[in-house]
């Protein structure tokens, strides 16, 4: 056991991945002898070589299609986009070839690659440097996309991206890089590609949600305990695929439910979450299923995010709408509001 | 850091720009010419040959057009006009290397070996290409325009990294080369130095907009310059300098000296689609000019006078031509709709409990229109 950072863990995962299997390729933009601005990539390019770990030219549609065409041939690339917003250009190649290659070709040409992006905020970056583009991935069919919360899942769940025989979007909280988990890789305690996981357990309300927002969730329940309030954490893990067994089982159980997710909530992940348990658990809910999220504006600057990010308090303000004490929700049916 | 001499720039410069006119074996009344330095003309059975699939080429062209107007295919972009591209494009790759195809390069398919039915399996509204890329080394035909060039250089670099011979040729067309994905591409393959041929078909029209209005670049191949990319232009109507300048490209790529970028004059003879009015943007009369340039009616002029193309073989290649087009007509003339449960099989490797619980909801809703 040793203590151990999500950067470090997703250096291992690539690091064991490149020696286990000698299709695995690393590159994209200073992932090379600078071993990437968060150095995910550290000592990659001299301890695998050049061959393996490799800078690209600057340009994300033609790192990501050069990866298409690559796979084509036999490799299994793992590339990494630099930021969040800097993967845009590249995305008609994620959206007209990687996600349909296979389908497009009846299943003859799959695309086994990974897309690497630090996304989302709470990192005090600048413009074009927190967005949380999950939704943009998830909507897109033929993606699976995958976001760790854990030091351990970011181990794990790239590993399983990588041995993946469809393209994985693997999107990486960048305020997680530096949390710490005492962990050794030896064994697996992870579960499966595509199941969720009970973080936390209670039996008063659930809290569906995933990557950066797990730990908001978790320290919202640990505040709520203390008020005598239970609150089950669920961390999703993978978005595509999507586990409703899981979510479902637990809001079940609670009859309650919050999602939370730091994106803006218009049309985001969250939204399709909370008709999902609606859908499949509205006989269970004592409540209507509530989001908590980011505002519906562009990420703002620095100083200013702490007032977008949903926080702790934002998420308790949420559960204690849940009619615990059988009094309706009136907020959307305030006079004026829409 | 030194920056580089003004000689050695010129230098440098020559190894990548293209000949101040495109290269040119035949004339256009058939008739030979003198072709710059560094060109050879390719032996005359592999001109007989590129004859005989230009006429069977032009054919299958034909009747895919016709079949648009029977509603057998959803659409046709044709290449009419342009054989002597797709013919030498398919002529001058080996078994191992890879093809990168565009919507508009169904002649060269066929050439390459391509099923004709596979081939057009996209275009008579099917969801997926037809064929199977990885047993016949080509792509699906690409629409998202220049896309596919990144992915030409990828395959090229896999091949490489390999230690494999293969050589990616990437197709594209005059309207492409303004697209983004069309410079990374070049950039790409330039910096790694990959074994990949561009090949430009300049058929002076992206849908209605022509050449003048898509680039201010001396020519197309000139794009290639500031990549550092070799770079060569042709005169696409002739099929002995097609097929001669390509010939280069891939040997050059093959050797391991880099990228080679080919740009071919031609012309669309038809409209974009069957779905397309050019009558809208171009005149008759230089469509008719354009006729006189015909690269069908200029290599048989040409072989005719070298005495490798008779009378009967010209019957015979007709005679193939009609057995091909009445053998597409027969099987694409059988009803096809496609299995719409399949539409959910090939999403991913595994459907996930959400696909698979669509595909019963439509499974159940056929048995209920059924009942």
């Amino acid at each position: 056991m040793a203590t151990v950072t999500m950067a470090q863990a997703l250096n291992t995962a690539l690091r064991d991945a490149l020696t286990a299997d000698e299709r695995v390729l690393v590159f994209g933009e200073d992932v090379g002898p600078l071993g990437g601005v968060f150095r995910i990539t550290d000592g990659l390019t001299r301890d695998f070589g050049e061959q393996r770990c490799f800078d690209t030219p600057l340009a994300e549609a033609g790192i990501v299609g050069l990866a298409v065409g690559m796979a084509m041939g036999g490799f299994r690339p793992v590339v990494e986009m630099q930021f969040d917003a800097f993967a845009y250009p590249a995305f008609e190649q994620i959206a007209s070839h990687v996600a349909k290659s296979r389908n497009r070709t009846r299943g003859r040409v799959s695309l086994p690659m990974v897309i690497r992006i630090p996304y989302a905020g709470g990192i005090g970056g600048v413009e074009h440097h927190c967005d949380s583009s999950e939704a943009y991935y998830a909507h897109t069919p033929g993606l699976k996309v995958v976001t760790p919360a854990t030091v351990e899942d970011a181990y794990w769940l790239l590993r399983d991206a990588i041995d993946d025989p469809d393209p994985v979007v693997f999107l990486e909280p960048k305020k997680l890089y530096w949390s710490k988990q005492d962990t050794d890789f030896a064994t697996r305690h992870a579960p499966p590609f595509g199941r969720a996981i009970v973080r936390r357990e209670g039996s008063d309300a659930t809290l569906v949600t995933y990557g950066p927002s797990v730990p908001v969730a978790l320290e919202a329940a640990e505040v709520a305990a203390r008020d005598g309030r239970g609150l089950e954490v669920v961390d999703l893990r993978t978005l595509v695929p999507f586990d409703d067994e899981t979510v479902a089982a637990s809001v079940r159980r609670t009859g309650r439910c919050v999602v939370i997710q730091e994106a803006q909530g218009f049309a985001g992940v969250g939204a399709e979450i909370a008709a999902r348990v609606q859908e499949r658990c509205f006989h269970s809910l004592a409540a209507p299923v509530l989001r908590v999220a980011g505002f519906d504006i562009p990420y703002p600057p620095p100083k200013l995010e702490h007032a977008h990010l949903p926080g702790v308090d934002r998420v308790l303000d949420a559960v204690d709408r849940l009619q615990f004490d059988d009094v309706p929700d009136v907020r959307h049916l305030i006079v004026g509001a829409a | 850091m030194s920056t580089i001499s003004a000689k050695a720039l010129r230098r440098s410069m020559q190894n990548f720009l293209p000949s101040l006119a495109p290269v040119r074996f035949v004339a256009e009344d058939g008739t030979p010419e003198k072709p710059p330095p560094g060109y050879r003309a390719p032996d005359d059975a592999l001109l007989r040959e590129a004859y005989r699939r230009m006429v069977l080429g032009r054919r299958f062209d034909t009747q895919a057009s016709a079949l648009t107007k029977q509603g057998r295919l959803a659409v046709y972009p044709s290449s009419r006009g342009q054989e002597a591209c797709q013919i030498a494009a398919a002529l001058v790759l080996r078994e191992d290397d890879w093809l990168f195809p565009t919507y508009r390069d169904s002649v060269a398919l066929v050439a390459r070996g391509v099923d004709p039915v596979e081939v057009l399996t996209l275009l008579r509204g099917d969801w997926h290409c037809g064929y199977d890329p990885m047993a016949i080394r080509v792509a699906p035909q690409c629409t998202p325009l220049a896309t596919q060039v990144v992915h030409a250089v990828g395959m090229a670099e896999a091949m490489r990294r390999k230690g494999e011979e293969g050589v990616a040729m990437a197709l594209i067309g005059d309207g492409g080369t303004s697209e983004g994905d069309f410079h990374e591409a070049l950039n790409f393959a330039a910096v790694f130095a990959s074994p990949v041929v561009f090949f430009v078909q300049n058929n002076k029209y992206a849908i209605s907009v022509p050449l003048a209005r898509q680039s201010a670049a001396p020519t197309l191949a000139y794009k290639g310059v500031g990549y550092g990319v070799r770079s060569e232009q042709v005169d696409g109507n002739d099929p002995v300098a097609v097929l001669s300048v390509l010939t280069v490209a891939v040997e050059h790529a093959r050797a391991g000296r880099g990228p080679f970028l080919v740009e071919a004059h031609t012309y669309r003879m038809d409209a974009h689609t069957n779905a397309d009015d050019a009558t809208r943007y171009r005149d008759a009369a230089e469509v008719e000019r354009w006729r006189a340039a015909d690269p069908l009616d200029r290599l048989e002029t040409y072989l005719r006078a070298r005495a490798v193309l008779t009378d009967d073989d010209i019957e015979a290649d007709r005679s193939d031509a009609e057995s091909l087009a009445a053998d597409l007509r027969a099987r694409m003339n059988i009803a096809h709709e496609g299995d719409p449960l399949e539409l959910f099989d090939h999403v991913f490797a595994e459907p996930t409990p959400q696909l698979r619980e669509q595909r019963a909801l439509l499974a159940a809703e056929f048995t209920a229109q059924e009942d």
